[in-house]
């Protein structure tokens, strides 16, 4: 980089962009509030969703309905849901970022996410949905955001992808 | 006289005052050591003989001796834009000269919006951010901004500060708390935080508006996007008739989304605009008739008063209207160098592989060419093997720079053009194409809105 180009640049990019993924299968992931969490389609049951997440650190899992019920599949091992949100979201933001997030001791090198998987120590702790839910509910009522004519002079500081 | 990177007179000395005004920002003011202390005395001193005039001086003096106040920061704030304004509008009279552009002058009366309750909330968490200084900035203070933002984004007067906090929050959210070792980006923090201040004291009237008629030549769509929203701004010649000269206009379309919406997949989300969007891949010249034009050279679209035209290709528009269209006034508040964006027809450059990417040499210019906005076809690759290209001229960090909207380039022995907007109605690249069609993540997400928000 530019020597003082950082300090001194309006339109320099910050944090690593999202890469795209299918959303189909988990359509919310997020490295927040300390966690990896996010939401899970159910397979067999098209209203229902699952929250899961796993704390950084600590690496506890957590799994259950948006209504608070506890997934069958979570008891010592992590569900197909954890590793269904591991997988979208190596996808989205790289096996490393996730790595370093949640400190996975030498994560950060991981192929894929089962293999961050693998490197996972944590036990099950179960918490409420409730948070992780707003925060995907949120999400999706930016879609509900109506579509506007009136300039957005300050856009002008986000022109995308900048080299 | 030739365009170079050699700053206008000045513009150096009134940026090493907003690096020091940045650092004092970014220590925190509650944080203020005897080097940023004197960096805000003289960022106060130099703004003495300015309308600000002693208010600027006082608030630095003040927040220099550790305390702060709402109306400081605000005073310190707009001390930075007369600043920055001046850097513009010292850039900007370069730039027109050597383009030997005519700009209006700003005449309009500059409506002052109202302070409202909605806007002290923003106001409230922008204070705490200038107390806390970037280092400080945890996870808790970000998320502190999520309720204020959503209040903002429902009431469409306040888009304008919406989409600005909501991207600097999600900018924070990536990387706070910084690791030691990590700089924050000083300028780039302190210009939204800036904008926002003076936004949060009173969102501007857009000004009076003109209704005009006439032909609409696009020149290209720059795209402009953060994780949560996205702006198509078109820019364009707008041809008025016999007797009126070519002006220089943008026409911008924008929509909210979500982080996981990307690539050519934002032009979904603008699919309401069929009449603009249609234009765009075809690349025609619309029509309009009754559309309002703001004093500051933006026509404010409308799907109903517009037609497209006939096919219209940007280089023609470039190379027979862009020498002789005049160029509107800046709004008073939007004097900042990011404002910058010039429309320019290149040829004749030599297109090479520099240290940060694709640079364009001019004789004795080099120019650093952008990315290409990533929901078009214009790749890095293709840029570096174009021979001609219409863009937008930028300055940030010292130096010029191109925004390219259209390029041409030899693909196989066969010239082709590629468009920012040649993707509006869908990608025609069939690899992008059914790679989109397989993930169509706004209609997964948009059934997964209908489902779960109104249970």
């Amino acid at each position: 980089m530019e020597d003082g180009l950082w300090a001194r640049g309006s339109l320099v990019g910050v944090g690593p962009p999202v890469r795209a993924r299918k959303l189909a299968k988990v359509p919310f992931v997020e490295l927040a509030d300390g966690r990896l969490q996010g939401v899970v389609s159910s397979g067999s049951d098209i209203a229902r969703v699952y929250v899961s997440s796993i704390s950084a650190g600590e690496h506890g899992l957590n799994c259950s309905t948006n209504n608070n019920r506890p997934c069958g599949g979570l008891h010592g091992s992590a569900c197909k849901h954890l590793h269904a949100l591991m997988d979208e979201a190596v996808a989205q933001y790289g096996a490393a970022r996730v790595a370093r997030y949640l400190r996975v001791e030498g994560g950060e090198a991981a192929s894929s996410g089962a293999e961050l998987m693998r490197m996972l120590d944590g036990s099950v702790e179960r918490e409420s949905a409730a948070v992780v839910f707003n925060r995907f509910l949120r999400h999706l009522r930016y879609l509900e955001t109506p579509v506007t004519t009136a300039p957005l002079p300050e856009m002008q500081w986000f022109p995308g992808a900048v080299a | 006289m030739p365009l170079t990177h050699d700053a206008p007179g000045g513009v150096e000395a009134a940026l090493e005052l907003v690096a020091g005004f940045d650092d004092a920002l970014g220590h925190g003011f509650a944080r203020v050591g005897e080097e940023q202390a004197a960096a805000l005395r003289a960022f106060g001193g130099a703004l003495a003989a300015t309308p600000l005039g002693s208010r600027a001086g006082e608030a630095a003096e003040k927040v220099a001796a550790g305390s702060v106040s709402g109306d400081h920061l605000t005073a310190l704030a707009a001390g930075r834009a007369a600043l920055t304004g001046a850097v513009h509008d010292a850039l900007l009279a370069g730039l027109d000269a050597a383009l030997g552009r005519d700009r209006a002058e700003w005449t309009a009366a500059t409506g002052t919006g109202e302070a409202e309750n909605l806007l002290g909330g923003a106001l409230a968490w922008l204070h705490e951010l200038a107390i806390t200084g970037w280092r400080g900035v945890g996870q808790d203070l970000v998320s502190a901004s999520d309720q204020v933002i959503e209040a903002l984004l429902a009431d469409p007067g306040k888009r304008r500060l919406a989409v600005l906090l909501d991207g600097l929050a999600a900018e924070l959210r990536a990387v706070c708390p910084l690791a030691p070792a990590v700089e924050p980006p000083a300028r780039r923090w302190a210009d939204l935080w800036t904008r926002a201040v003076l936004l949060s004291r009173g969102i501007p009237e857009a000004g009076p508006a003109e209704e005009v008629t006439g032909r609409l030549l696009v020149l290209g769509a720059d795209v402009h996007e953060h994780g949560t929203a996205v702006q198509v701004r078109v820019h364009g010649v707008l041809e008025r008739g016999e007797g009126t000269p070519d002006l220089l206009v943008r026409t911008s379309v924008a929509a909210a989304k979500v982080d996981t919406i990307i690539g050519p997949a934002v032009w979904k989300l603008l699919a309401g605009f069929p009449v603009l969007l249609t234009a765009l891949a075809e690349r025609r010249a619309l029509e309009v008739t009754g559309m309002p034009l703001l004093p500051g050279g933006d026509l404010v679209w409308h799907e109903d008063r517009a037609r497209t035209g006939e096919e219209a290709d940007p280089f023609t528009v470039a190379r027979v209207r862009l020498a002789t269209a005049a160029a509107p006034a800046v709004p008073p508040l939007d004097r900042h160098p990011v404002a910058i964006a010039e429309p320019i027809l290149l040829e004749g450059y030599t297109a090479r592989a520099g240290d940060g990417g694709t640079v364009f040499e001019l004789g004795d210019l080099t120019l650093d060419v952008m990315s290409g906005a990533p929901c078009g076809p214009i790749t890095a690759d293709l840029a570096g093997r174009s021979t001609a290209c219409v863009g937008l001229v930028l300055w940030d960090a010292g130096r010029w720079r191109l925004r390219p909207l259209a390029v041409q380039a030899t693909v196989k022995r066969a010239t082709v053009t590629a468009c920012t907007g040649d993707w509006a109605l869908g990608p025609t690249d069939p690899k992008v194409a059914k790679a989109e069609a397989k993930s169509d993540a706004v209609a997964v997400l948009r059934e997964r809105a209908g489902r779960l928000l109104r249970k």
